[in-house]
This record gives structure tokens, C-alpha cells and sequence, in this order.
């Protein structure tokens, strides 16, 4: 027995995946180029697999605003807001988003992660019971884990058994709190949130809603999917990330409830860690104006969407029930989905790759997202390719012949990296 | 007065042979990871299903804490008699 054994059975798994090919957990761009494309083994590599909703992380004016605060206000903070005091910028960005989202208060976290760890656990006392969906983001259980409260958890976007679940607590003392996401992270189906807020009300508990995949991409003015569904007012606390749709690193949570403000002397991942550094928060300034004033960069990003899903859909792949910026191929055959994943990347295109279980179920994703930024042709190119590893692997049928294709297949192991991809991202460079 | 003669774990048995729809040779000190084989979504499943069954809500920490066929019955059993 060593301190390490205990991983025993998970560096097995990674060994046989990276025996596989490249290791998905290690992945590194020697650039970055633009929004939408890196450079990888000196290839130029379509990236479909970084959340940047909007395409924000190389918009101008977000750029010059991060380089101005840096000249002005240094590199970092090097401390927490309650040790070494919060900057101007953490208190307008605060008051931003809270203006945004039209609610009374706001707090800035350094990660999105943080803010769900720090207003679960410290939301939720011991007495008070925590209500997640089963397919809940990491941070939203690692949260929950870190609290008091006993945690239960319903059947991924099921209301009834939600309403089960609250039945059950009907008679126990103590506060209810139900936490959802807009979109979720893997399939990027979203929550079905007008029944989610009338249990809430019949039932008496409180909603959070974690718009981390939905704020910027959802609603008129990009507020999510509580915005889209017209049920702002049910929603107690908007939990939120800057490393999206905003192109940055950070989190935040807003609300109106009275008392908000204490969880600024309460909350011990908001109180014991470094705040943002000021060009994070100058660019995410920038951003979150961008969100509001631009509409036109949701309607891109719908449009890119759909040609992702519909074009996937209709080649014959199994894809997530509804059509988002995320948009996943579902393979139950955990193997050729990580051979999938090389040689996509062989062929310049970058998705993640997503494994049970991680995943909610046996299978696994290449789960790609889409950018406002990424042009036609990038997305065209991504059909294409996924198209054609697809027959490749007898994912989808193949109009070739076995033999064929085997001759095509040993000619392509004498040349593995093909030129499509450089092509199709020098038209958009 | 609780019903000391339901038979919890022949019911969490014949659950966990639905979920995993074969007939299986469970005893209580059966360890659901590495006697019964079952991994995170395995679990979760069954949980579930044992939640339906005898209309409770297993809290994770609970459930964390289960590592036998036994264990679990004993969880069940105590959310059982709170209940009433
Ligand atoms: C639903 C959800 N919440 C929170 C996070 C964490 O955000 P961050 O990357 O800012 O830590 C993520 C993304 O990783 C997410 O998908």
C-alpha cells in the first residue's frame, strides 16, 4: 500500500487512454491564434471545444481595457477584498452585474467554480436541505459536499421527481434550496425551468440557477435561460462564470434578497482567496457590456448552432436532445470515441472529449461548442470531418466498399496529418 | 409501531436485480463496488431505484458512507423509522 494506490484503478484508465493516442487531459496549443483557432503539433487546429460563447477572449476593446488596468493598477491584487481591501473595478463589476441581471446585489468570485462552492455551502446550513440535479457541474456537488446540509438529488431534469423529493421534505424543519442549471455542460439540453419555479413555489423552497452555459446565449438581453422562459422572479440567486460567454476567469452570484450582503463575512471561498487582478476585471467589465449591446452575437451564435447540430444530426450522428452551443456526438463505444477524438485531432479539430463518468451515462462525448466567432466554413469543416472519421470508424454506414476503404486507411497511416485543416482555418485567419 | 417484519434487505435484492436485470447471489456483506461491480452511475441508479421503492430520499453523505449490501439496509431502516 502507498499514499497513491488508492489511484490504482484510474492511472490503469488513463495509461490504456493514452496508449490510445494524445491524452486528452494534456492537450498543449504552442498558440493560440484567434477565438477559434490554435495551433497544435504546428498544425492550425479548429477549436470546437472552449465555451467561448461570443468570442469575447480576442474582442478590442476587452483587449486595450485589460492592457490599460494593468499599466495602471498592476499585475495582481495578491490578496483576498476582506485582507488587503477590493479595488474600485471589484465594486463596479459587482454593481454591473447586479444592473444586468436587475437584482439589488452582487459578488464576485475568482472562479465560477468558487462561487458555486461558496454559496452552496454556505447558503445551506445544517438544518436546511439542499435539492441538485443528478447531472449537476462538479462544483455544484463538490459544493453541496462541502456545506452542512444533507444533499439530495432528483432525476436529471424530471420535475416530477423533483416534486417527490420536496414531498418528502414537506415536513421537515429547516429551509429548502433548489439548484439547476440553464444549460447543462455535457449535452447542453437545458432545464425545464417554468415547472422547476412552480414546485418551488408550491413547495415553499428557494431556486438557484447556475446560468454558467446560458448567460450571454440565452434571452433577449443574454440574461439566460431565466430570462427566455419570462421566470426571472422565481429565481432566487443567479450563480454565473466569466470564463464563458464573457471570455475572462471568474464567477459571481447576484440577487435581491435581503441579507445577501453577509455572505461577504459568511463565505470562506469568497473570503479566504485572492481577489480577480484588475485587467480580469476590466475585460470582464468590458464584456458583460458587449453582452448587453450586441444581440447580433447571440443570433450568430444560434446560427452556427444549428448548422453544428443539424449538420451532425442529419450525417446520422446521435446528438443531445436539443439544439445549443453545445453540441455533443454521444458513442457508447468508449474506445472508438477516444479514437474518434485523435483523429480529429490528426485532422485539425479540437473537441473535448468526455468519458464516463464524467458523463451521465455508459457512453461517451465528443462534446463540441460553438462560438459566435467561428466562421461558416468552420463549421462546414467540422461536419465534414466528423462526417468522415464517423465511416471511418462503421459509425456511420459507409457508401465505400471494405476494401476500399481498408486501401484508403493504409494510405492515410502513411500520411496521417492532411492539409483540410489548414485550409479551412487560413480562410478565416 | 414500525413493521419488524419487513424484510428490507430481500427487497433492496430484488431492486438491485431489477436495476441490473440478472439474478444475482447477494448477501449483506456484499460490497457494492468490489463484490457487485458497480461503478458511480451503477450506484446512482440504484439509488434511485431503491428511493422509489420505499418512498425515501437517501442524503449523498448517507449514500457515501454505504459501502455494503448490509450497510445500505441499515441506512433505509433508519430513514424508514424517521419518517414515521
Ligand atoms: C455549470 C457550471 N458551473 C460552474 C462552472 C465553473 O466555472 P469556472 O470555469 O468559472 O470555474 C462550470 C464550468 O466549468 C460549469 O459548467
Amino acid at each position: 500500500m502507498s499514499l497513491f494506490s488508492k489511484f490504482d484503478g484510474l492511472r490503469a484508465a488513463h495509461a490504456k487512454l493514452t496508449a490510445a493516442g494524445a491524452d486528452p487531459f494534456s492537450v498543449v496549443f504552442e498558440d493560440i491564434v484567434s477565438a477559434t483557432e490554435g495551433i497544435l503539433h504546428g498544425q492550425r487546429t479548429v477549436l470546437l471545444g472552449t465555451n467561448n460563447y461570443l468570442g469575447l477572449t480576442f474582442d478590442e476593446a476587452g483587449k486595450q481595457a485589460s492592457m490599460e488596468a494593468v499599466a495602471r493598477h498592476g499585475t495582481g491584487t495578491t490578496g483576498s477584498r476582506i485582507a488587503n481591501g477590493s479595488y474600485d473595478g471589484h465594486a463596479r463589476l459587482e454593481a454591473e452585474l447586479a444592473a444586468f441581471f436587475g437584482r439589488r446585489h452582487g459578488m464576485v468570485f475568482s472562479t465560477g467554480y468558487q462561487a458555486n462552492l461558496g454559496i452552496l455551502s454556505t447558503l445551506a446550513g445544517k438544518h436546511d436541505h439542499l435539492v441538485i440535479d443528478s447531472d449537476s457541474h462538479a462544483s455544484i456537488y463538490d459544493g453541496a459536499r462541502l456545506g452542512h446540509a444533507p444533499v439530495v438529488r432528483f432525476r436529471h431534469n424530471d420535475p416530477k421527481d423533483l416534486e417527490k423529493r420536496l414531498a418528502r421534505l414537506a415536513d421537515e424543519p429547516g429551509e429548502k434550496i433548489i439548484v439547476v442549471e440553464g444549460i447543462y455542460s455535457m449535452l447542453g439540453d437545458s432545464a425545464p425551468l417554468a415547472e422547476i419555479c412552480e414546485l418551488k413555489r408550491r413547495y415553499g423552497a428557494y431556486l438557484i440557477v447556475d446560468e454558467a452555459h446560458s448567460m450571454g446565449v440565452l434571452g433577449e438581453n443574454g440574461r439566460g435561460l431565466a430570462e427566455e422562459l419570462g421566470v426571472e422572479n422565481d429565481v432566487d440567486f443567479v450563480i454565473g462564470t466569466f470564463s464563458k460567454s464573457l471570455g475572462s476567469v471568474g464567477g459571481f452570484c447576484v440577487s435581491s434578497l435581503e441579507g445577501f450582503e453577509t455572505l461577504r463575512i459568511a463565505c470562506r471561498p469568497y473570503m479566504f482567496t485572492a481577489s480577480l487582478p484588475p485587467a480580469i476585471i476590466a475585460s470582464t467589465s468590458r464584456a458583460l457590456t458587449i453582452v448587453g449591446e450586441q444581440p447580433e452575437l447571440r443570433a450568430r451564435l444560434r446560427g452556427n448552432a444549428e448548422r453544428l447540430y443539424h449538420g451532425l444530426s442529419a450525417a446520422g450522428f446521435v446528438v443531445g436532445p436539443e439544439c445549443s452551443p453545445i453540441v455533443s456526438v454521444i458513442i457508447r463505444d468508449v474506445d472508438k470515441a477516444v479514437a474518434f477524438w485523435n483523429m480529429l485531432l490528426e485532422r485539425g479539430l479540437y473537441v473535448n472529449l468526455a468519458l464516463p463518468p464524467a458523463t451521465p451515462s455508459a457512453a461517451a462525448f465528443l462534446r463540441g461548442s460553438v462560438s459566435a466567432s467561428h466562421s461558416e466554413e468552420q463549421i462546414a469543416f467540422a461536419v465534414d470531418v466528423m462526417s468522415e472519421v464517423g465511416r471511418e470508424l462503421g459509425l456511420l454506414p459507409s457508401k465505400v466498399t471494405e476494401l476500399s476503404a481498408r486501401r484508403r486507411d493504409a494510405k492515410d497511416a502513411k500520411e496521417p496529418a492532411r492539409p483540410r485543416a489548414a485550409g479551412a482555418g487560413a480562410a478565416t485567419a | 409501531m414500525e413493521d419488524v417484519s419487513r424484510d428490507i434487505s430481500g427487497e433492496i435484492i430484488s431492486v438491485l436485480e431489477s436495476v441490473i436485470d440478472k439474478p444475482l447471489d447477494a448477501t449483506s456483506e456484499k460490497d457494492l463496488v468490489s463484490d457487485l461491480g458497480m461503478d458511480s452511475i451503477a450506484l446512482m441508479n440504484f439509488s434511485m431505484a431503491l428511493e422509489d421503492h420505499f418512498d425515501v430520499s437517501i442524503p449523498l453523505d448517507r449514500m457515501a458512507e454505504v459501502e455494503t449490501l448490509g450497510d445500505l439496509s441499515d441506512t433505509i431502516e433508519n430513514l424508514l423509522r424517521k419518517g414515521k
